[in-house]
C-alpha cells in the first residue's frame, strides 16, 4: 500500500478533472456517511478507497494538490461504480459524474483499463460485447459440456495463465442457445408493444433468460419486437471511459430498434433483463448529446424500463402454476442504487404461489461483479464475491435470485465453491416457470 | 502541550518501524493517501498526519502505541472519520491510528444482554445482527450507518431515540483501552455494577485523549413490543416548544421527540412529498414505545397535551411505511437543505428544556439582526439544538456573518444555562468555549484527570481542553469560513 518514495508519478496532464462542473466536487461536504456502504471501504477500511475518500483524491488531482500517482489511480480504479454511496449521501452527491470523469481522463491519457494486458484488452473490448463472437468462442467449452466433459474444461483453467482461468472460471453450465425470431406475439389480449434487449455476454451466457423475457411479455399480453442488429449497449465503454465508443453503440442501437415496424414511436418500451445496462440504456439522451442521434436517443432512453419495473407498472397478469420453492434475492447495483428498483421484483415474484423469499443479510452490497470489474480487480471482486456466497448461503435457500447477468455470473461461480447446490438465476426464469409450467434451466424444482 | 511538526527523518524511521507491526500494506504515508484523512467531517481546519496505521489486532496497537512514546511522535485514533468537530484532526502531524480493520463483532450474548466488539465495528452492524431476534443496540446518531463504536465512545454519542434511551454512556459496560504508555486496561467488563471507581464513564467521551479504545462490552435492548408515532402541527415554534415541555412535564418519557420548523419543512416536503403542511409555523415527532398495553392511552396524553398547546392537528403513522418515511425526513433533513441554500452551517447547542422558546426567540432574533436565513430540526426532547444557518459561501459579508451568528447562538446557549455541545463533542471545533463554559479550577481538575491518563500528552493533542495558560486565548484555531456539514 506505501509505495517507495522513489517510484515515479505519471504524467501529469494539467487538465486533469477539469471535465466536469466544479460545484459536484463542492456537493461533497466530507461528513463520511457513505463510507459504511461503500463495499471497498469495508473490506479495506482505508478511505482512500471511499466514496469521500475518492472525491477527495479527484479534487486534489483537479486543484493541482496531489500528484496523479500510481497509488491514486490504483485507489479510483478500485471503485465498484455500485453507487451505494449516492443511496446513502444526504447531500445528493452524484458521484457517478465525479467518477466518470476520471475514468474519461484516464481513458484519454492513459488508455482504458491500463492495468490490464494487450491480450486481455482486446477481449474485454473486442470480444465480451459482441453477442455473435462470444457464441464462437464459448462454442468449444459448451462441446465439452454436451458430450459431458465439463469437468476437462475446469480441469484445464488450471493449466491457463490466471487472467484467462478467471475468464474460465466464470463460465456457466451453458443452455441450448435460443435464436430468438425478431418478432414474438401476444398471449391473449394485447396490451403493449415493447422492443426487448438481448445484451452481449449475457445472450452468449445465459441465452434461456432472454427466452424467459421474452415469453413472461408474451405472457404478459405485449408483441415483442426483437431487432437481431441490436448491439452492446456501450456501458462497458462508458464506465472504461470511452465515451465515443459507447456513443457510437448508442446511436447503432437507436437505429435498430427505429427499424421495427412502427419504428421507436411505435414501441411503448423498450425492455432490458440486465440492471447493469439498464440505467446506462436510460441515459442515452446524455450519451448521445450533440451527436446526430441526439433526438432519438432521448426517445429511446425515454422508453427503456428493467422487466421488473416494466411488468409492475403494466400490472403483471398472475401465473398460473406454482413453482415449490425457497429462494433468496440479491439487490443488483443498477437497479437498487443507480435506479432505485427496490420493490418491483419483490413485487412480481410475489405472485408466484409456492414461492419464498429469504431476507439475505447485505443485500444491497456489491457482489464484486461491477461490469469488467472481475476481469481489471480479481482480488477485490473475488472477495466481494466470496462475502456474497457466505450470506446466500447463510439463508439456506436452494436459489439465488438477480436481476443483472453480471451479477448472476459472478454468484453462480462463488457459489460453486461455497455450496454448489444452490442455483443461481434470474427473477424471470422463475416467472417463467410459473407462467409455462416448464422447469427453468438448470433447476430440478417441483411445478405444478 | 502543543505539538509541533515531526522531523522527516523521524518519519522516515518512523514509517520503517511501523511496517515492522503491521505490514507494508498496514500503512499508507504516500502525500495522496494522506490527503482524506488531514480532516474529518469538521473541514474548516486541515493537517496532514504523517502515517497513517491500520491495526488489526490490539498486541500492534500496543505496540504502535509504545513506539510513537518511544519516538515522541503524537498520534491519535480514528473510526470512520465523522466527527464534526474535528474530533480525528491531527494536530501536530504524527499517526493516526485507525481502527478500521478491526471490525469484528466478537461475542453477541442476548441472554445476558451484551454484545462485545471492536471499535471498528459501524454501529449500524451490530443492530443488524441482532435485529431478525428482535434486538437492537439503542443508542441512534443519525450517522448510525458510518460511525463506529470506538468513534462513539470518544465522543459519547446520542441520537434522536437517546431521550428515553440514554446516549452512549449507558450503554458501555466496559472497554479495552491501550493507555499512552502502551500498557492495556480493561475497565469495567460484561457484568453489571462492579465495584470500585467508574472509569468506564471517564473514559466514555475523553475524544481519544485518554488512550485508543479497542474493544467495548456494550449493551442490546430488545426492540419494544409496539411504538406510536404522532406528528404534531403547530402554527408557531413557541407553542411547539410550550407543548414539549409540556409533554415532558407531565411524566411522560417519548423514545423520540423531534422539532422541525417551516423552513426545514419546506426542503424536506420538497425532497420525499410527505405530506407535511407548508403553512405550519413548526411540526413535533412524537413517538412512544414499549408493552402494546397501554401506548394507546398515552398516545392520546400526547395528543391531549399538543391540542392544549395549541396544534391545530396531531396526525398518526397509521403504517410501518408512514413511520419509516417520517424518519427518514427527519434524519435526512440536513441533505434536504442543499435545496434551500448552497452552503449552509450547523451549530450544535443545548439548553435547558424549559428554556427552549426563548432559546428560539433569540436564533430568530439573531438571524434578523444579521440578515440570515437559519432553519431548526433537532433533538427537542432533551433541549439539543442543530440551528443551521444558512447562506452562499461566495459572499465574504455573509460568512462573517455566519460566523458571528453562530458564536452569538452558542453564547446565548451559555447564558441560559446550557451548553455548546450536545453531541458533536468539542474537538478542536469548540476548544475556544470551554473556559467560558468552565472556570479555571475546573478546566484545571479535568486536565489532572487527563494526566493521569496521558501524563506526556502525546495522545491525541490539543483536543477538548484548552492549552494551560492559552485559555483566554481568543481564535487559536482561527475560523477562516463557516463549513457546509451535514450535521446530525
Amino acid at each position: 500500500m506505501s509505495a517507495p518514495a522513489t517510484r515515479q508519478s505519471l504524467p501529469i496532464a494539467s487538465d486533469l478533472g477539469k471535465n466536469i462542473d466544479y460545484e459536484l466536487f463542492m456537493d461533497c461536504v466530507h461528513c463520511g456517511l457513505c463510507l459504511g456502504s461503500c463495499p471497498t471501504y469495508v473490506e479495506t477500511g482505508n478511505e482512500n478507497d471511499s466514496p469521500r475518500g475518492r472525491i477527495y483524491l479527484w479534487r486534489a488531482i483537479a486543484d493541482g494538490r496531489a500528484p496523479f500517482s500510481p497509488e491514486a489511480e490504483k485507489h479510483m480504479n478500485g471503485c465498484l461504480e455500485c453507487m451505494a454511496c449516492e443511496t446513502a449521501c444526504p447531500s445528493g452527491v452524484q458521484y457517478r459524474h465525479v467518477i466518470h470523469s476520471f475514468k474519461n481522463d484516464q481513458a484519454r491519457t492513459r488508455g482504458p483499463a491500463p492495468m490490464l494486458g494487450w491480450l486481455q484488452r482486446a477481449m474485454l473490448f473486442g470480444l465480451t460485447p459482441h453477442r455473435s463472437r462470444m457464441a464462437w468462442a464459448l462454442f468449444p467449452v459448451k462441446l465439452m459440456q454436451r458430450i459431458g466433459l465439463g469437468w476437462a474444461v475446469r480441469l484445464s483453467g488450471y493449466l491457463m495463465p490466471g487472467f484467462l482461468r478467471r475468464m474460465q472460471e466464470i463460465v456457466p453450465d451453458l443452455a441450448p442457445y435460443h435464436n430468438l425470431p425478431e418478432f414474438l406475439p401476444a398471449i391473449g389480449p394485447k396490451r403493449a408493444t415493447v422492443g426487448l434487449l438481448l445484451g452481449c455476454a449475457a445472450d452468449a451466457f445465459h441465452p434461456q433468460i432472454n427466452l424467459a423475457t421474452a415469453r413472461v411479455l408474451q405472457h404478459n399480453g405485449c408483441d415483442v419486437h426483437i431487432p437481431r442488429s441490436q448491439a452492446c449497449c456501450g456501458a462497458l465503454h462508458k464506465h472504461a471511459g470511452l465515451d465515443d465508443d459507447a456513443a457510437r453503440l448508442a446511436a447503432g442501437n437507436c437505429d435498430s430498434f427505429a427499424a421495427v415496424p412502427g419504428g421507436l414511436a411505435g414501441l411503448d418500451a423498450i425492455i432490458s433483463n440486465a440492471g447493469g445496462c439498464s440505467p446506462v440504456l436510460k441515459d442515452y439522451g446524455h450519451i448521445l448529446e450533440g451527436h446526430d442521434a441526439a433526438g432519438p436517443g432521448a426517445v429511446f432512453g425515454g422508453k427503456v424500463r428493467d422487466i421488473h419495473e416494466f411488468l409492475a407498472e403494466l400490472g403483471p397478469v398472475k401465473p398460473r402454476h406454482k413453482v415449490a420453492l425457497k429462494a433468496t434475492y440479491h439487490d443488483a447495483c443498477g437497479l437498487a442504487h443507480a435506479q432505485k428498483i427496490r420493490s418491483a421484483p419483490r413485487q412480481v415474484l410475489a405472485m408466484v404461489d409456492g414461492l419464498s423469499l429469504a431476507p439475505l443479510a447485505e443485500n444491497e452490497h456489491c457482489c464484486g461483479a461491477a461490469g469488467s470489474y472481475n476481469i481489471t480487480q480479481p482480488e477485490m471482486s473475488a472477495a466481494l464475491g466470496q462475502r456474497k456466497s457466505g450470506n446466500i448461503a447463510a439463508t439456506g435457500a436452494s436459489a439465488a435470485l438477480t436481476g443483472n447477468v453480471g451479477c448472476l455470473l459472478q454468484i453462480d461461480r462463488h457459489m460453486r465453491d461455497r455450496s454448489p447446490r444452490v442455483w443461481v438465476g434470474h427473477p424471470v426464469q422463475i416467472l417463467d416457470a410459473a407462467y409455462t409450467g416448464e422447469k427453468p434451466f438448470g433447476l430440478d424444482v417441483a411445478i405444478s | 502541550m502543543t505539538v509541533a511538526a515531526v522531523e522527516p527523518s523521524v518519519v522516515e524511521n518512523l514509517v520503517r518501524r511501523l511496517a515492522g507491526i503491521v505490514g507494508a500494506d498496514g500503512l499508507i504515508n504516500s502525500q495522496a493517501e494522506l490527503l482524506v484523512y488531514e480532516c474529518d467531517g469538521y473541514t474548516l481546519e486541515k493537517n496532514r498526519p504523517d502515517v497513517v496505521v491500520f491495526p488489526t489486532a490490539t498486541e500492534q496497537v500496543v505496540e504502535i502505541v509504545k513506539l510513537c512514546r518511544e519516538m515522541r511522535v503524537p498520534f491519535l485514533p480514528r473510526g470512520s472519520g465523522t466527527s464534526l468537530a474535528g474530533g480525528c484532526l491531527p494536530v501536530g502531524g504524527g499517526v493516526i491510528i485507525s481502527l478500521a480493520r478491526m471490525k469484528r463483532i466478537l461475542e453477541v450474548d442476548l441472554r445476558n444482554r451484551c454484545a462485545l466488539v471492536e471499535a471498528g465495528v459501524i454501529n449500524m452492524w451490530l443492530t443488524n445482527r441482532i435485529k431478525s431476534e428482535g434486538w437492537h443496540y439503542a443508542p441512534d446518531p443519525s450517522s448510525q450507518g458510518a460511525c463506529t463504536i470506538g468513534g462513539n465512545v470518544a465522543t459519547n454519542s446520542g441520537g434522536p431515540h437517546t431521550l428515553k434511551y440514554g446516549v452512549t454512556v449507558n450503554h458501555v459496560m466496559g472497554v479495552e483501552i491501550v493507555m499512552p504508555d502502551g500498557a492495556v486496561q480493561t475497565l469495567g467488563g460484561p457484568v453489571e455494577d462492579g465495584p470500585g471507581l467508574d472509569l468506564t464513564g471517564v473514559v466514555v467521551g475523553s475524544e481519544g485523549t485518554f488512550g485508543v479504545v479497542t474493544k467495548a462490552w456494550v449493551r442490546l435492548v430488545r426492540n419494544p413490543e409496539s411504538v406510536r408515532t404522532l406528528l404534531g402541527v403547530f402554527e408557531s415554534v413557541d407553542d411547539a416548544t410550550a407543548a414539549i415541555s409540556a409533554i415532558i412535564g407531565a411524566g411522560i418519557v417519548p423514545a423520540a421527540l423531534e422539532m422541525l420548523d417551516s423552513l426545514i419543512l419546506k426542503a424536506v416536503e420538497e425532497a420525499f412529498s410527505f405530506g407535511f403542511p407548508l403553512d405550519a409555523g413548526a411540526v413535533l415527532i412524537m413517538e412512544v414505545d414499549g408493552l402494546d398495553a397501554g401506548l394507546d392511552e398515552e398516545a392520546a396524553r400526547i395528543e391531549k397535551l399538543a391540542k392544549a398547546n395549541r396544534a391545530r392537528e396531531v396526525r398518526r403513522a397509521n403504517t410501518e411505511a408512514e413511520r419509516l418515511l417520517l424518519w427518514k425526513c427527519r434524519k435526512q433533513a440536513f441533505g434536504a437543505v442543499g435545496r434551500l441554500a448552497p452552503s449552509y452551517c450547523t451549530q450544535d447547542g443545548v439548553v435547558p428544556r424549559t428554556a427552549l422558546p426563548e432559546m428560539l426567540r433569540s436564533i430568530t432574533a439573531i438571524g434578523e439582526r444579521h440578515k440570515l436565513r437559519i432553519a431548526n430540526v433537532f433533538h427537542a426532547g432533551d433541549g439539543n439544538l442543530h440551528p443551521i444557518l444558512l447562506f452562499d459561501e461566495r459572499d465574504p459579508d455573509q460568512l462573517r456573518r455566519v460566523m458571528e451568528a453562530s458564536h452569538e447562538i452558542l453564547d446565548e446557549c451559555l447564558r441560559l444555562g446550557g451548553s455548546v455541545t450536545g453531541e458533536h463533542g468539542i474537538g478542536v471545533e469548540k476548544i475556544d468555549f470551554m473556559s467560558k463554559l468552565f472556570s479555571p479550577d475546573d478546566l484545571a481538575a479535568m486536565r489532572r484527570v487527563r494526566q493521569a491518563f496521558n501524563p506526556d500528552g502525546l495522545c491525541s493533542p490539543d483536543k477538548m481542553l484548552p492549552t494551560a495558560g492559552a485559555c483566554a486565548e481568543a481564535g487559536r484555531h482561527k475560523q477562516v469560513k463557516p463549513g457546509r456539514r451535514a450535521a446530525l
